[in-house]
């Protein structure tokens, strides 16, 4: 016997429900041409290199080490202009505000979306505000939308070769072990760890312009570094080969991934990039993430393998080798 | 019989994970097979009690307190969860530690707190001072829902059931550093099976694995504590004495296993005030049918995940159709999640 279907929080984790929900409920009813590469963004035809990208945020708790909601806010949406090869440039911001929120809080949120802005280069110029009562929000949820000029056209998974190496930019995880850790009340354990909630846009011109043969560009936010290359392999038919001693992961994130039972690969980033580029250029590309400050602990972290088409495997440290599936709902902290 | 396959089991969700997640079973020699037994406590609680959870969970005023775990496992209906259950209205908070929950309660006066107590003795002695704890605060309104196990009756049933073909076991770290490696004991005095306490970095699983393999070769039943850095002879006394006094032994259902005397925790009548099922008058409605899915036996290792039918097809962590492919710590999650390569 079963039960009828209704929406739960594992079809908001960008997983394997998450895609269900797009492929199932939103493709069939609205496809077309641009929608249907499902990229971060969408790279809009006949409006010569516009790029144009929207994203809601509903994080707890509002503030966290790292970042705010409003930070994370600017920083989602110029990313994911940036990893279309786009320059972002105009943003919307939309407020949804529970009744009682402290203005001071609301104050604290728009000088973050401020500074994140002008450090981004956009601007927010257009937006709206509704107000709902109390227990009908979290506080404050925030939706952007943004406009940018295409610069690197033509960037897709389906370019990816055999042989092509993986680059992540940073260290993998550390927003969503902040997030974790402040939810579960661990603040004090965790201000090691800080979320990276960064702007991507000069990490992002810079390898794109450094002359390295570079195939996509895609921010590993929620699902993690997993399911982002689950996604590559899916949309390229090729397999992928990770290498666990390469991927670089802070000790206290290890650490607060062990305590609370989560796998730092499945962990969403917010300031990082995943990029496949060809072997030969491997090292210029990674030379030109390593001068910039979002990129300064890239690492080639595995490639792109024709042996094991559509999976991606990891060689892990003690030598075996397992297969990373898409994250199949919420992570959820674990009994011991 | 150096010749012949050797089956080994481990008997701990946290072993069947990291064994998983490094790739172990990619290494282990040929003719060695390595099984998860009854070490998932998600696992072996069966669809009827979790049937129970959901009814309590929607009662007006209820706050269900939970590790994550549960929050995806199936009733005896397909798709009924706490997860949905949540998104029809329960309140749901989960925890990291029942004393979270006894501080949510003493915040929350007008809420009834009820705490899925589910594990084995790793988890209870942390129940038990959740327990002690509100009486001592008087925090009346935090109760528990005991669905804690005990390792070693289930060790003994398991053994003594029908078709059990294993010749050594990976013996669980955190269960022993609560109950002492002396607690596995049992196992090559009265069975004649040699038993070795893990921790649980990939070396430490390596090293006591190979040390087992090296003993049920060569016939030897010895217990050894590979986890000394964290296991003693004999336990943690205050943790023990803890659990003592607020717990006693009952008979519990366990799934693939059936009902086993003294094997489950229940609350002691002196903390019937915190105890869910006494104070909620909670029932645990009759057994359902298994619908096909064939938990009871990967949890006996008298099947593997992949020897189910349903396995990644019509059982996916997604869409679970048994426990063991919902709980971090099952088998079949483990096994579809990080598939041997």
């Amino acid at each position: 016997m079963s039960v009828d279907e209704i929406i739960t929080l594992d079809y908001g984790s960008g997983g394997k429900k998450t895609s269900r929900l797009i492929s199932d409920e939103i493709l069939p009813r609205l496809e077309n041409p641009a929608l249907s590469e499902l990229g971060d963004g969408a790279v809009l035809p006949g409006a010569d290199r516009l790029v144009f990208s929207t994203d809601s945020f509903v994080v707890t708790p509002l503030f966290f080490p790292g970042g705010d909601i409003g930070k994370l806010a600017v920083c989602g949406t110029v990313n994911d202009i940036a990893m279309c090869g786009g320059e972002a440039k105009y943003l919307s911001l939309s407020l949804i505000i529970e009744e009682g929120l402290p203005v001071a809080d609301l104050r604290r949120v728009m000088d973050s979306v401020q500074r994140a802005a002008a450090g981004a280069g956009v601007q927010v110029v257009t937006g709206d505000t509704k107000v709902v009562e109390r227990s009908r929000g979290d506080g404050l949820y925030i939706n952007t939308a943004g406009i940018g000029f295409l610069r690197h056209p033509g960037l897709s998974p389906k370019n990816m070769c055999e042989g092509d190496a993986v680059i992540l930019s940073g260290t993998a995880g550390d927003h969503g072990a902040a997030v974790m850790l402040a939810r579960g009340g661990l603040l004090d354990a965790g201000e090691a760890v800080e979320s990276d909630c960064a702007a991507l846009g000069a990490l992002a011109e810079a390898v794109l312009s450094s002359g390295a043969e570079v195939r996509c560009l895609r921010d590993p936010t929620r699902g993690g570094v997993a399911t982002t290359l689950c996604e590559f392999a899916e949309s390229s038919g090729l397999g992928m080969e990770l290498f666990e001693t390469d991927i670089p992961v802070r000790p206290a994130v290890r650490a607060a991934c062990s305590l609370l039972g989560l796998d730092v690969l499945y962990c969403a980033n917010e300031g990082k990039l995943l990029a496949v580029v060809s072997a030969e250029t491997a090292e210029t590309a990674l030379a030109a993430m390593r001068a910039t400050d979002a990129g300064r602990d890239a690492a080639v972290i595995g490639r792109v393998s024709g042996a094991d088409g559509g999976r991606v495997v990891l060689r892990t440290a003690a030598g075996g080798g397992r297969i990373l599936q898409k994250l199949a709902g919420a992570q959820l902290p674990r009994i011991c | 019989m150096p010749c012949s396959e050797l089956r080994l089991m481990e008997v701990c969700g946290t072993h069947t994970m990291a064994i998983a997640r490094a790739g172990l079973k990619s290494l282990l020699p040929e003719g060695v097979k390595l099984l998860s037994g009854p070490g998932c406590p998600v696992c072996v609680t069966p669809p009827e009690v979790m049937d129970a959870v959901l009814e309590l969970a929607m009662r007006p005023g209820v706050v269900t307190a939970t590790y994550g775990d549960l929050v995806r496992v199936p009733g005896s209906r397909r798709g009924d969860s706490l997860a949905r259950r949540r998104a029809l209205g329960a309140r749901l908070l989960v925890v990291y530690s029942p004393m979270d929950a006894v501080d949510w309660a003493a915040e929350h006066p007008e809420s009834e707190v009820v705490f899925l107590g589910a594990g084995f003795e790793t988890t209870a002695p942390g129940t038990a001072a959740a327990i002690l704890d509100a009486a001592e605060r008087g925090v009346p309104n935090f109760s528990v829902f005991s669905m804690l196990k005990r390792v070693e009756p289930a060790l003994r049933a398991l053994i003594a059931s029908e078709g059990f073909n294993v010749q050594g076991f990976l013996c669980p770290g955190h269960v022993a550093s609560i109950t002492g490696a002396e607690s596995f004991r049992f196992l090559p005095e009265e069975y004649g099976l040699p038993a070795v306490v893990a921790g649980f970095e990939p070396g430490d699983i390596l090293s006591a694995l190979r040390r087992l393999i090296e003993l049920a070769r060569s016939g030897a039943a010895a217990l050894e504590n590979r986890y000394e850095r964290a296991v003693s002879p004999h336990g943690n006394a205050l943790a023990l004495a803890a659990m003592e006094r607020v717990f006693e032994p009952r008979r519990d259902i366990w799934r693939g296993l059936g009902e086993i005397e003294a094997s489950g925790l229940g609350i002691r009548p002196q903390f019937a005030a915190h105890d869910a099922e006494r104070r909620l008058g909670v029932e645990i409605p009759p057994a359902a049918g298994s619908g096909g899915c064939r938990c009871g036996d990967v949890i006996t290792g008298r099947s593997e995940p992949r020897d189910c039918p349903m396995f990644g097809g019509a059982c996916t962590p997604e869409d679970p159709l048994g426990p063991c492919m919902v709980s971090s710590e099952g088998a079949c999650a483990a096994a579809y999640k990080y598939e041997g390569v």
